[in-house]
């Protein structure tokens, strides 16, 4: 088991290392340097060349990628352009706008998808099944950002019960953070639970005629009890992968839900950054992005041995 | 008609899909206005009071860019996913006859290009190379070849397995021969199936980005950016807010069923 988690974990860093280096050189290959990026093209070749300096961007491309990557290890991500400060700082600030987000999606999601798969799967092809069927198809096609305008059309400036953007802040109570966080994560959870649904509604079906769900009713236990007890539990693990594949779509819907709601979140700081041309803000937001899909991945992977104890007796 | 009845999931895709291709084909030609005039005095109409579908912020027709939005939407969706089908398609069946150390570090790499969402790709290379629809493409592209990669290798090795790949291997036949008369022709449906299922996120991706202002540049009409410019009229104009999104999710459901249908019609023993 640890030796399982181990070498799981080995993988993990060669996995970052490579996304970084990747990243990194195709950052050198595209067309024109963060420097000329940033100073636009009206900029003097003098100012340009100091630029380039001051960033470093005259070394080889290597020694910037090492000395990068030290500076992560340390935490240092290098400093925003444009606000004049250093990044790890801003991408901590706007990860509590952010990560509340995308757990509030994610329960939501959950909450909503696994009851409604269940109750599919029980009665197949009855009302339930039909309707949480259309539900999934139509919940798969909207887009999130979407779903957020008509969130604020009906809840914000129709009947006026949530507000329609903006954030408070934590310093301002819980309350009013989670009430400003709401409609986004619906808006992020819809889409989500339309794909755990049918998922969950599959495994269930298929784990329901497995034989120690039989043994289960046979022995006398009812439905209900052999549903929840035996067969749901055994049906989660192609959930919780899927849970893991949408977790790069769920991020793609929270940088565009948070400029839907003006979050200030990380989705928004790589879209202000994007039209401010702080090229640094953007590699380092993108580079944590990718990182936190890789180890959502990794986490999946682990999540399985506790799920599903056949895997970790597995272990050799 | 009745084998359509019978497949109510595959017929309601294809009416959908067919629709959409044809308003976008229609486009090309005619509109009811066109879709860039502007009628400040016709400004921010509801549906019916002027045109079919209303009026925009500038008076422009809505039904007018709706048709325009739907050709722009739907070619740069079929370009990024052609891209996208046939790199990640021959990655995926050349790597299932090399197999070996190749097909880990090949698919490692599709794991890590899988990372990156297509939303943020289009951000670094829009800061790059500029945004507009060939930064929208590439990027699309880029996110759909290790979708391809992974379910074309999956694909091909199956067929690797069969009996009939094992006779060509005694008979001499070489492994590009092989892929080329045996592999890809049988997982030609299965590829026909990706390709229309990703169009669809095709469309919902290409929608994101034209609405953070990353895909085709103004005046062109996309879905994205209707949705973009209605947000600062959504109390006087919801419509503007409702009708692009509409149009996004019939067109995507509308090929997410069609791919669902045609699976099952092209693979009937893969029902699950």
């Amino acid at each position: 088991m640890i030796a399982l988690i181990f070498r799981r974990f080995a993988g993990l860093i060669v996995t970052l290392l490579l996304v970084s280096a990747i990243i990194f050189a195709v950052m050198d290959l595209l067309p024109g340097d963060p420097a000329s990026v940033i100073l636009g093209t009206s900029a003097s070749p003098d100012t340009l060349a100091a630029l380039q300096k001051e960033m470093g961007l005259d070394r080889p491309l290597v020694v910037r990628y090492v000395a990068w990557l030290g500076g992560v290890l340390q935490g240092d991500l290098g400093r925003s352009y444009t606000y004049g400060v250093p990044v790890a700082g801003l991408i901590a600030e706007r990860l509590a706008v952010t990560v509340p987000l995308a757990l509030m999606a994610v329960v939501l999601s959950i909450a909503l998808a696994i009851p409604l798969g269940v109750q599919a799967a029980r009665h197949q092809n009855g009302a339930w099944d039909v309707f949480s069927g259309l539900f999934s198809h139509v919940s798969i096609a909207v887009p999130a950002f979407w779903v957020g305008l008509l969130l604020i059309i009906l809840f914000s400036t129709t009947l006026g019960w949530l507000p329609a953007g903006g954030f408070p802040g934590w310093d301002a109570g819980a309350a009013e953070s989670f009430k400003a966080l709401f409609l986004p994560a619906v808006a992020l959870a819809l889409p989500q639970a339309g794909v755990l649904m049918r998922v969950t509604r599959s495994a269930v079906l298929e784990v329901m005629n497995e034989d120690f769900v039989r043994t289960a009713r046979a022995k006398g236990l009812s439905e209900q009890t052999a549903l929840w007890r035996h067969a749901v539990p055994n049906a989660l693990i192609p959930v919780v992968t899927m849970l893991g594949l949408q977790f790069t779509f769920l991020i793609a819907g929270a940088v565009l839900v948070e400029n839907v709601f003006n979050l200030p979140g990380l989705g928004r700081l790589a879209y202000q950054a994007l039209s401010q041309r702080d090229v640094v803000v953007m590699q380092d937001v993108v580079l944590f992005f990718s990182g936190l899909v890789i180890l959502m991945n990794f986490l999946v992977d682990l999540a399985y041995l506790v799920i599903d104890p056949r895997l970790r007796a597995g272990v050799r | 008609m009745s084998f359509l009845l019978r497949r109510p999931i595959f017929s309601i895709g294809l009416v959908i899909t067919l629709t959409l291709v044809a308003i976008a084909l229609v486009s090309l030609v005619w509109t009811p206005l066109p879709p860039t005039k502007m009628q400040i005095v016709h400004r921010l109409k509801p549906p019916m009071a002027q045109g079919l579908l209303g009026t925009d912020q500038f008076g422009r027709d809505v039904a007018s860019m709706l048709m325009v939005g739907a050709w722009n939407s739907l070619s740069t969706s079929l370009l990024a996913v052609a891209i996208g089908a046939t790199l990640g398609t021959g990655v995926g069946v050349i790597v299932a006859a090399i197999r070996g150390l190749t097909e880990s570090v090949v698919m490692r790499i599709c794991d890590i290009i899988f990372a990156v969402p297509p939303i943020l790709s289009a951000m670094l290379l829009g800061a790059f190379i500029g945004s507009g629809r060939f930064t929208a493409i590439i990027a699309i592209a880029v996110f759909m070849v290790p979708v391809f990669a992974r379910l074309m290798l999956g694909a091909a090795q199956q067929i690797w397995t069969r009996d009939y790949v094992t006779a060509a291997i005694g008979m001499g036949r070489n492994r590009a021969k092989i892929t080329i008369v045996h592999v890809l022709p049988n997982i030609a449906n299965q590829i026909i199936v990706q390709v229309t299922i990703q169009l669809g996120l095709a469309i919902l991706t290409e929608a994101g980005l034209s609405f953070l202002g990353l895909g085709m540049p103004p005046p062109a009409p996309t879905w994205g950016r209707m949705l973009s410019d209605a947000q600062t009229f959504l109390g006087q104009a919801p419509w503007l807010a409702l009708l692009p999104g509409l149009a996004i999710a019939l067109a995507v459901m509308g090929l997410n069923m069609l791919g669902d249908g045609l699976r099952d019609l092209l693979d009937p023993r893969d029902q699950s």
